[in-house]
């Protein structure tokens, strides 16, 4: 699905990621954790085609990132969801519209009913005309993982989704993304939160990958 | 049924997700509706020097005038040698002296209606027409001096060829001014939607993370300028015939602003300029849209 084969990433003169090797199965759900600065976001980033590695190869979906033109890039995106920590919203669209935007980019039609659905699912049923500046911490990052999962992506991403949660909204986040994998979504998640980790330990096997010197670790003893 | 254009639809909400205002919108409108208006000037100037320069060219056409200074008491037997001179010079179709009427009309212009020809020593004038195959100037002047001394060939197309010529430049940088104004237009334009693309950034980077192909969001901001720049073209267009309209009519301006304007059929040309603007901000602002999204992700 994502694999990685000897990849480093090199940004203004110093390589940030190097000989990093890894395959993302189908049905997976891995944290990655690692100190502020380590290359999270960084890795995130190319296993979704915004970055591209500056040596070795990543594979998404069986074609090469360098192999793909910016069209294929957009299309795969759509296998993707990615859920960021800031969220990323239009401001001036409604909940709804932000939620629906990657149905509207692509051309497809909602339904109104499988959108009413996934916002009970995620609880913002009733906050569906809201602006995203007028939503909570907590509500935006369910309104941006409702939005990573509309087209029904093979892959979730997500980057430090819990940072600005408390450990409620944290759990209730963490909830939902376990039921993404329990219906055989790949999930790989950013946080440097360990509690978060042991938590999803006890609901899903998770494998927990440690990035430190550059290098991507398997880690979980110590967890 | 003829399928619109698809910068025109709105399938999937198209650019509904670009935010709906800012300083570019106006900015786009103004500068299409202000160079339309000077568009329509230029038009209408450009088709008036052509006019002009055809009517010019329409008199060069094969016409001269013999002026013939004589003392009173010669004039009608001087008169009637010149032309019987011209009767029988090949290459001359026609030959005829001007009445006090119309000579009288010919100096109105600088004289006043009321200039009493009859008494004022006035050169008697004779205008030559001539036949396809020319005459021979030197050899008919020399022919009049031999008959009627005080008569002078004035071979007229020697001082109107180069207004002619002058008012074919006219019509010349009338043109130039449109494909000019054309250009400023598309320049505006891009920069209104290079800065637009640029304030969004944060709006393409979410697009992008949606998956959104580059054409889609490139749409998005194409449909609104181009939109917008029509709008603005239409008014100012409105504006600028209104201001033609305006114009003082050839019968109380006088001679250089005969024609000055649109005629008949030619009131429908400056029509073309909202589409052409709108086609101009179309092309400028997708090349501007798709080049700005290169650089940004």
């Amino acid at each position: 699905m994502i694999a990685l084969e000897n990849v480093a990433y090199s940004y203004g003169g110093g390589e940030l990621l190097s000989d990093m090797s890894l395959r993302l199965a189908p049905g997976s759900f891995h944290f990655l954790t690692g100190p502020s600065g380590a290359g999270k976001s960084t890795f995130l980033k190319l296993c979704y085609g915004e970055l591209l590695p500056t040596a070795g190869h990543i594979t998404l979906f069986d074609r090469d990132v360098r192999s793909l033109t910016r069209d294929d890039i957009a299309y795969t995106r759509r296998r993707i969801g990615v859920v960021h920590q800031d969220c990323q919203f239009l401001d001036h669209l409604p909940l709804a519209a932000n939620v629906t935007l990657p149905l509207t980019v692509a051309g497809r039609a909602e339904n109104a009913g499988d959108l009413a659905d996934l916002l009970g699912w995620v609880g913002l049923g009733a906050l569906a005309q809201a602006l995203p500046p007028s939503l909570s911490g907590g509500e935006r990052q369910r309104a941006a993982l409702a939005r990573a999962i509309i087209m029904g992506p093979d892959v979730i991403l997500a980057d430090e989704p819990t940072g600005n949660l408390d450990w409620e909204m944290s759990l209730r986040l963490l909830t939902l993304l376990t039921e993404l994998n329990r219906m055989g979504k790949t999930v790989v998640v950013a946080t440097h939160d360990l509690n978060l980790i042991r938590q999803a330990k006890s609901l899903v096997p998770a494998r927990v990958l440690r990035i430190s010197k550059r290098r991507i670790h398997l880690a979980g003893a110590d967890l | 049924m003829m399928r619109r254009p698809a910068f025109l639809r709105d399938e999937g909400k198209g650019d509904s997700v670009v935010p709906p205002s800012g300083h570019t919108a106006w900015l786009t409108s103004f500068t299409a509706a202000a160079m339309a208006f000077l568009a329509v000037f230029a038009l209408a100037l450009s088709l008036a020097a052509g006019s002009l320069a055809a009517r010019w060219q329409a008199s060069l056409d094969r016409t001269a005038t013999v002026r013939l200074s004589a003392p009173e008491d010669q004039i009608d037997l001087q008169t009637k040698a010149v032309l019987a001179t011209l009767a029988t010079t090949p290459g001359i179709a026609s030959a005829r002296a001007m009445t006090d009427d119309e000579q009288r009309a010919l100096l109105a212009p600088w004289f006043g209606p009321d200039l009493p020809v009859d008494t004022l020593p006035l050169p008697r004038l004779i205008e030559i027409t001539e036949d396809s195959t020319g005459y021979d100037g030197e050899g008919l002047r020399q022919r009049l001096a031999a008959e009627a001394p005080g008569a002078v060939l004035d071979d007229h197309t020697r001082w109107r060829r180069p207004l002619a010529v002058a008012a074919t430049r006219l019509r010349l940088l009338g043109f130039m001014s449109i494909v000019l104004i054309g250009t400023a237009t598309a320049a505006m334009i891009t920069l209104a939607a290079s800065a637009a693309l640029a304030a969004n950034a944060q709006v393409i980077r979410v697009l992008r993370l949606v998956g959104a192909r580059d054409v889609y969001i490139a749409r998005a901001f194409v449909r609104r300028f181009t939109l917008r720049a029509l709008m603005g073209a239409a008014a100012g267009t409105g504006l600028g015939m209104v201001g033609v309209w305006m114009l003082p009519s050839a019968d109380s301006a006088g001679g250089f602003l005969t024609g000055l304007g649109f005629q008949g059929a030619g009131w429908l040309l400056p029509l073309l300029l909202p589409p052409l603007t709108a086609a101009v901000a179309y092309a400028a602002t997708r090349a501007s849209a798709l080049r700005k999204l290169r650089e940004l992700t």
